[in-house]
């Protein structure tokens, strides 16, 4: 009777068990008869017991009291009993308990067994649960089997000893040679667990590596003979030949290859004709043809090698196959470069904006973000901006802040990279970083031929719409600065539109008073009014009285400006017009993050360059605003000791 | 490195658990049951990849995995396994276990565990891909399974013809045979247990 019967009984009475009690009922009274044959001497049925225990195991119950009857039926001379055995040790036993230890001899015999079923059971068992001390111990022996026995063995040898070099690194060396000829075998098993082992020991030994970049012509010879055959009915799937073991030699390749010139010469043209040859249509091909594009984009490879693998990148795109067509945007598959060649195809990687969810989008994003060239840029950007529009609340700040990356490097003329950025801020301004607008105001100050064309823009933007403060920052800056540009009504690059100071007047008034202004964005209002004052002619009473109106405001840092320009317009008049003039620039660079840990552990920095031609006395106030466990902060903070005007 | 590999139906009953790192037993079963969670909830027409769960390694480990019918075959597996070649493995895996037991169906796998087991130590060792020709595996198994055959053969004899005995129905001897003239006491034979 086969052990099989018996556990076929228990399992047609547990699921006739109509509640999970009387389940529970049924199982302790099995265990319970399961352990007293236990302790009984010999009997017929201890395989039967030990397979009813791990079904038992598998439904979630205790069965560690079955560990030390592993030990016996592993050490028992029939095969039916070894099988249920090690299968047992495997599923109960790890290498923290006893028992575990007391299999070695038992492994160690079988693996010298007579019949190759037995040591196949051996090496399973080890490679799957052996420890640190059985792997020392038994190593000679599965080296013994790499290179004296038939595939089968050979095969499960080979992955033994990937386990074994996992939990015993130094061990590596000892495999080494028999891994290197295991690449002249035939059978396809033995190769794949040669192949699985060669990677184990590059990853670990980069002097192992060294060494195994010479099988690279090899390896390449193997890949060509699984490409060019023919139909094979053993291995194919799908139409490709064995592409369990493509995809293994691929990965191999890509680490030999990897900062080496050499290596990456030598599979160049593999590489070319796996990419052009694969068919995509189905997964196994597909599985290849990924695995070749991460590859290319690995090694050093000839940039028209590039350019066809981000073409098959934007193939999968288009595949029916759900599967393979998210599979460049998988966030657990391996990250491309930052940089890719620049391709038609760019702009198809936004087409999985259909769909919803936020990993695969992000992952789209950047790889949208890694095509912009100077090329594509005006085209590219076009999708980028319709995608700011429509994306998800929680990757507008990415997009925002990734095309402003790409405007930067890339913009063709001034006029577009403003454009380009006031889209932005119409768009998204609540989600970009603070540096953006003393960025952006650098930007139109040097764009001198454009302030005309700015500042009414900027005007328009500041009527329509208050609520997107950096914006609105932004646009009160630039009246402030080239008030009497807007004033003057003419302009070469817009349709003009005739703006009274009254009008200008009640735009900046409006930003004061609204209720969504944050109090940074009231500032600028204050200090466009401010230097508005000397750029109109008519309304200066209109600003002064604004600006007191300021000097009693509940918002110290506004008070405190209000009060000053007060001064400015009582006791220092004359000041008045050299204050407001344009010679002081500031950029602002990214901060070095936005988390500062406690305790002074460590520091956060941002730089901010400063360029006084006019050597004028400068001031500085700081303000910086942050959260600290939940709640909102706000510093300021006052420079006056900057270098004199004899220094620059 | 697959991580373990898992059959459960679409109660989240588990048809088969297989780890390839060390768990307690507590967390085993919570990792099915987190694992059941996760993948019941997928729609249809959604890819078959997704973050494993907190218990199994989180965002560094994913799962991969197949609905068929009434069943769902999860392999979780780290980052150095190819998506869709893992994929395709899955899918070999059924299509072994369909020959082997003829048109597959979850009765199969609940009463024939301990074979699943044997088919997949044939396909996967030690967290890694061993076999996946499928004729090969499936010689490998018949020939581990004549072996077996055979050995409960000549061993399993004297425990069969015991078990054959025991159950054959003797009528009931009587005590004493008369014929004629002749009477024959019957001795008392020891009841046959």
């Amino acid at each position: 009777m086969s052990p099989s019967v018996r556990l076929q009984e228990m399992i047609r009475v547990i699921r006739s068990a109509r509640t999970q009690g009387e389940e529970r009922g049924v199982i302790q009274r099995e265990c319970a008869a399961i352990r007293a044959q236990f302790r009984q001497a010999d009997n017929g049925g201890r395989s039967h017991n030990l397979a009813k225990l791990l079904y038992v195991h598998m439904l979630g119950y205790p069965a560690h009291f079955g560990q030390m009857e592993c030990v016996r039926l592993i050490a028992s001379p029939r095969y039916s009993e070894k099988r249920v055995g090690y299968l047992g040790a495997m599923m109960l036993l790890d290498e923290k308990q006893d028992a575990s230890l007391l299999i070695t001899n038992s492994i160690k015999n079988d693996l010298s067994h007579s019949s190759q079923y037995v040591q196949s059971l051996a090496l399973c068992t080890l490679a799957c649960m052996g420890s640190a001390e059985m792997c020392r111990d038994l190593a000679p022996e599965i080296d013994r089997l790499l290179r004296a026995s038939n595939s089968y063995i050979k095969k499960k040898a080979a992955l033994c000893a990937v386990h074994i070099v996992r939990k015993v690194p130094e061990l590596g060396e000892l495999f080494t040679p028999a891994a290197r000829s295991l690449l002249s075998e035939k059978n396809h098993g033995v190769l794949h667990g040669a192949v699985v082992l060669i990677t184990e020991l590059c990853e670990r030994n980069p002097e192992t590596l060294e060494q195994f970049r010479k099988t690279v012509p090899d390896l390449v010879q193997i890949m060509k003979g699984l490409v060019t055959t023919g139909y094979s009915p053993e291995h194919n799937v799908a139409g490709i030949s064995d592409p369990f073991l493509q995809v293994r030699i691929l990965r191999l390749l890509r680490i030999l290859g990897r900062n080496n010139d050499a290596a990456s010469d030598a599979m160049n043209d593999l590489l070319a004709q796996v990419a052009t040859n694969t068919d995509s249509s189905k997964t196994a091909g597909s599985a290849v043809l990924y695995e070749t594009v991460l590859t290319v984009m690995d090694i050093k490879s000839e940039s028209g090698l590039r350019v066809l693998a981000v073409n098959i990148l934007g193939r999968f795109l288009l595949n029916n196959d759900r599967n393979i067509r998210l599979e460049p945007f998988s966030p657990y598959s391996a990250s491309l470069p930052p940089s890719l060649p620049p391709s038609p195809h760019g702009f198809l990687f936004l087409f999985p904006l259909l769909i919803s969810s936020s990993p695969l989008l992000s992952r789209a994003l950047e790889l949208s973000l890694a095509l912009v060239s100077a090329v594509n840029i005006r085209s590219m950007m076009k999708e980028l901006l319709l995608f700011l529009s429509s994306c998800p609340p929680e990757l507008k700040a990415q997009a925002a802040c990734g095309i402003f990356n790409a405007a930067e490097r890339y913009a063709p003329s001034q006029r577009w990279h403003i454009d380009t950025i006031l889209h932005v801020l119409t768009t998204a301004g609540g989600d970009v970083r603070d540096e953006t607008v003393p960025n952006l105001i650098q930007l139109i100050t040097t764009a001198s031929d454009l302030h005309c064309y700015t500042v009414h823009k900027l005007y328009r933007a500041l009527i329509t719409d208050i609520s997107q403060q950096s914006l609105v920052q932004v646009a009160c800056w630039c009246i402030g600065e080239y008030g009497d540009l807007l004033l003057r009504g003419e302009c070469d690059e817009i349709e003009p539109v005739q703006v009274s100071e009254d009008d200008v007047l009640d735009a900046l008034e409006t930003v004061l008073q609204s209720h969504m202004s944050s109090p940074a964005t009231r500032g600028f209002a204050l200090t466009a009014t401010m230097k508005l004052s000397t750029r109109i002619t008519d309304n200066v009473d209109r600003i002064r009285s604004i600006v007191s109106i300021y000097g009693s405001c509940i918002d110290v840092e506004l008070q405190q400006r209000a009060v000053e320009y007060n001064a400015l317009f009582k006791k220092y008049d004359h000041m008045r017009y050299a204050t407001s003039c344009t010679s002081v620039q500031l950029h602002m660079k990214a901060p070095s993050g936005d988390f500062l840990p406690a305790r002074g552990t460590a520091t956060l920095t941002q730089t901010v360059l400063l360029n006084n031609p006019n050597k004028v006395m400068l001031k500085m106030r700081i303000r910086m605003s942050y959260t600290s466990q939940g709640s909102a902060f706000q510093d300021t903070m006052q420079i006056d000791s900057f270098p004199g005007p004899a220094c620059h | 490195m697959i991580k373990a590999i898992l059959i459960f139906n679409n109660h989240g009953k588990p048809r088969l658990s297989k780890f390839y790192e060390h768990y307690s037993e507590d967390t085993e079963q919570q990792i099915i049951r987190e694992t059941f969670h996760l993948v019941s909830k997928r729609d249809e027409n959604v890819c078959n990849f997704l973050e494993g769960g907190m218990l199994i390694g989180g965002s560094d480990n994913k799962l991969i995995y197949r609905h068929y019918a009434t069943l769902y075959f999860v392999f979780c597996v780290d980052s150095s396994e190819s998506e869709l070649g893992i994929l395709d493995l899955i899918q070999v895996f059924v299509e072994t276990l369909d020959k082997c037991f003829e048109n597959v169906c979850e009765l199969d796998l609940i009463f024939h565990v301990d074979k699943v087991h044997n088919i997949l130590a044939e396909m996967v060792m030690g967290g890694m891909v061993l076999e996946t020709n499928m004729n090969e595996i499936i010689t490998q198994v018949d020939a581990q399974n004549k072996m077996e055959k055979s050995e409960a053969g000549i061993a399993g004899a004297p425990a069969r013809a015991v078990s054959a005995v025991k159950n054959m129905n003797l009528p009931e001897m009587p005590r004493n045979i008369n014929i004629g003239d002749i009477s024959i006491k019957v001795p008392n034979l020891p009841s046959f247990k």
